[in-house]
């Protein structure tokens, strides 16, 4: 029966052709490349974005020719005026939470090795995956054309608050075609992760190779499935607001606006909408949203921390039930964004005790990954460093959300710089270290060929002490009042004292972001020249370390394995190494 | 709702090329662990689990624009309960009916001539209905209720609109297995094609008698 169930494979036959193999693949590996790519072109065009957003805080009105060459509106004589910054401040926070960091951990190493983890030739709807990418690219393609629209790109932030978002043209540049952009962008964009969602899911629940019992799943494979869960159930919510915003905008209703309204001295023929109504429906997304970027990062975590210290992962089934608990909390926290909205207290005190309880789950994979690392083998290879970064970064994002967590400290911290520095640290970063880490694992297995390990760690120590100057002094910008969003800081007494403190951090933005070329290069270099890999550098357990680097299209060569044990036994007494792969049978009971 | 029966194994036949529209894949085996008394591998499983995750999703849009609803007309002071058009009475007898007639069509999936009659029925009560929606507006807009008339009216036209574009993709999947069952010219459909379409149309027909009662109660 076994046999069966193994051998039924011809089906799924290479393609020859060049669209059919690299455009418009259904391999669940062509894909996960491919939105890898996508996420590294957006990730530098974000960060590209980020570099004029904080040259113009520090160096305001200095003229840079290049962005008058490109945004003769926006930038005149070079100079970005106030909206200009604003607009680049919105698509910089869109690309970077839309299309990084949902994108890559999920889409890119998700969807390259969830099948392969479980011992699956494929995800369980292949078409749809490739469908899934598709409208991903063309989510992509919508937002950028905001930038070339009259009017240029929206002004609203990524949260596109309404009434601001909602009005169009009137209330400022890039609120007219920019705005509609952003908002069909976000649409097809949620279409898009509701469908990779599904298939996630389904692939998870009935996809499983023989012997590949829940509980032998790497946390990898959890954590996708639980982001999968998260997303499957976020997304809708955010779709619906996007309609209901985009009705307002051009269908005249007023679902979010409210009544009363004069912008630049015209009165808004609009009645009765609550602009609160999109907050609640965004943030029920927007919160879930925060865990779909980094619960795949707990789980590349999760599976670094166990390799390379030699031992298996510190309470599997609590990390397992830990990351349920988070996304499940996560749910139940989106009123903390908006503690200043004019809520109930006693609403306020719910979530805020809701968002206190996630520490409970949180505490219970930071210590279960400490308790990894006492007293193992430690091996400080460059994806380990960016694990061990990674729950570093985790920690110090987390203790600054329970500042913010108090209704009473956030109502004065509330819109400064102490959030900007929080959700970059622990959304932003922290997984980014995730993406960072399963790269330098995986990129052997996914392309055929080694990262240099030196200038890895060398990337690794830039970007690591780069991080912590950008955004640790920002918390004391937040402390001392400094308000976010503001495109430049001259002209307020009590901003003055803080600009060496600027310029610190744009002095250690542009150097961590110059290192990124290390990374870069590096990549790329080993992409063609690097050395050829073995099948399992890392002596590492779970499955893609038994198959080619890179797999065979349907990634078991037409045997699907068959799985004896779980994910994580590293030096299991008696054993003849240090490791036994999932697939090695029991050994006869004596 | 109506219910579903459980999925049947089927011997699947890959066709040739492998078109990856979904229902001819093979199966992959490694049903371990799953429902204890069940053949080993359930080879059209992952459909269900599939639609039944789809199902989910256009749950949550709808709870969002529920919500919506709710808050939106506890907030206002301008809510002026739009009247329900009296086809729409009618019009959900029609789509009662339709799931009746595919729970048929599905009872007679082996006998050609009686499936082709009970499918062919379904499909065209969907049509019926779509049709009706459109009078529905129509009779709306002929007595000045537009969009953006009030609140009440925004949301009508939206939880209508919205469900109609979902019914629509129902009575397409109809249709694309009719051309499937023409193409092959063989008999009859898989029991997972029906099964999974059935899921779906029966869900949009209980997604309709829930939109119809907040309609009509909670205006």
């Amino acid at each position: 029966m076994a046999d069966a169930a193994q051998t039924s494979h011809a089906v799924h036959e290479a393609p020859t052709g060049f669209i059919r193999k690299w455009v418009f693949s259904t391999d669940h590996k062509v894909i996960g490349i491919q939105y890898f790519f996508l996420a590294l072109f957006s990730v530098l065009l974000g960060m590209f974005l980020s570099i004029f957003i904080r040259f113009n805080l520090v160096w305001p009105g200095t003229e840079i020719p290049l962005l008058e060459t490109f945004f003769p509106v926006g930038a005149p004589g070079g100079v970005m005026t106030p909206e200009f910054y604003l607009a680049f401040l919105t698509m910089h926070g869109t690309i970077m939470v839309f299309f990084v960091l949902t994108t890559a951990p999920q889409g890119g190493f998700g969807n390259y090795f969830l099948p392969i983890q479980i011992g699956a030739d494929d995800m369980a709807f292949p078409t749809l995956n490739m469908l899934s990418f598709w409208l991903t690219f063309v989510a992509l393609v919508v937002l950028l054309a905001a930038f070339f629209v009259t009017g240029g790109a929206p002004i609203s932030g990524w949260t596109a608050y309404p009434p601001l978002s909602a009005l169009g043209e009137i209330a400022g540049p890039g609120l007219g075609t920019g705005q509609t952009l952003w908002i069909v962008s976000i649409a097809i964009f949620c279409v898009a992760a509701l469908l990779g969602a599904l298939n996630f899911i389904t692939t998870t629940i009935d996809m499983r190779t023989e012997g590949m019992t829940l509980m032998r799943m790497p946390l990898t494979v959890w954590s996708w499935f639980v982001t999968a869960i998260l997303g499957l159930l976020a997304f809708g919510v955010l779709l619906a607001a996007g309609i209901l915003l985009l009705m307002d905008r051009s269908a005249g209703t007023s679902f979010f606006i409210p009544g009363g309204l004069v912008v630049s001295d015209q009165i808004i023929d609009h009645k009765g909408g609550s602009p609160l109504l999109w907050q609640h429906l965004f943030w029920f997304f927007g919160h879930p949203e925060v865990y779909i970027a980094i619960l795949p990062g707990m789980g590349v975590t999760s599976q670094l921390l166990s390799t390379f210290s030699r031992k298996p992962i510190f309470g599997y089934r609590a990390m397992v039930y830990a990351l349920f608990g988070i996304g499940i909390l996560g749910f139940m926290v989106w009123g903390h964004h908006m503690f200043m909205s004019g809520m109930s207290p006693y609403t306020a005190i719910f979530f805020s005790l809701m968002t206190t309880v996630i520490a409970v789950p949180s505490a219970i994979k930071t210590f279960n990954w400490l308790g990894t690392l006492w007293r193992g083998n430690v091996r400080l290879t460059t994806p380990m460093l960016f694990a061990v970064g990674f729950v570093s970064l985790f920690v110090t994002g987390g203790v600054s959300g329970l500042f913010l967590n108090q209704p009473s400290t956030d109502i004065y911290l509330h819109d400064t710089y102490f959030v900007v520095a929080h959700f970059h640290i622990i959304m932003g970063v922290a997984a980014i270290f995730g993406i960072f880490g399963g790269t330098y694992y995986w990129f052997s297995k996914m392309f055929g060929r080694q990262m240099s390990e030196f200038w890895g760690k060398v990337h690794f120590g830039f970007t690591f002490v780069g991080v912590y100057a950008i955004f640790t002094p920002m918390h004391f910008l937040g402390m001392a009042g400094n308000p976010r969003r503001y495109p430049e800081l001259t002209g307020f007494d009590f901003l003055e004292p803080l600009a060496s403190i600027h310029l610190f951090i744009t002095i250690a933005a542009f150097i961590t972001i110059a290192s990124q070329l290390i990374f870069l290069i590096n990549f790329f270099w080993s992409l063609f020249k690097g050395k050829k890999a073995e099948i399992n550098p890392w002596q590492a357990t779970t499955l893609e370390w038994e198959i080619p680097s890179p797999p065979p299209h349907d990634n078991f060569a037409g045997k699907l394995p068959v799985v004896y044990r779980g994910a994580y036994e590293y030096s299991v007494p008696g054993e003849p190494l240090d490791y036994t792969m999932q697939t090695a049978p029991n050994p006869p009971e004596s | 709702m109506a219910t579903i029966a459980p999925p049947l194994p089927k011997p699947q036949t890959p066709s040739p090329g492998g078109s990856g529209d979904g229902f001819d894949r093979r199966d992959s085996g490694g049903d371990e662990g799953h429902g204890a008394g069940r053949p080993k591998s359930l080879p059209d499983r992952r459909y269900y689990t599939g639609m039944m995750l789809g199902l989910a999703a256009i749950l949550m849009l709808f709870a969002a624009f529920t919500s919506a609803y709710v808050v939106r007309k506890g907030l206002s002071d301008d809510w002026q309960a739009t009247a329900v058009p009296g086809i729409l009475w009618l019009n959900s007898m029609v789509l009662l009916a339709s799931s009746f007639t595919l729970e048929k069509a599905r009872r007679w999936r082996q006998v050609q001539a009686r499936f082709q009659g009970w499918w062919w029925a379904t499909t065209g009560l969907g049509m019926i209905f779509l049709i009706g929606q459109i009078r529905a507006w129509q009779e709306l807009v002929a007595s000045g209720v537009y969009v953006n008339t009030n609140p009440s009216s925004s949301f009508f036209y939206l939880l209508t609109g919205a469900h109609a574009v979902h019914l629509l993709g129902g009575v397409m999947a109809l249709l694309y297995l009719s051309w499937r069952v023409w193409r092959k010219n063989s008999g009859g459909l898989g029991a997972t094609a029906l099964g999974v379409t059935a899921l779906y149309w029966h869900f949009m027909d209980g997604l309709w008698i829930y939109l119809f009662l907040l309609l009509l109660i909670g205006r």
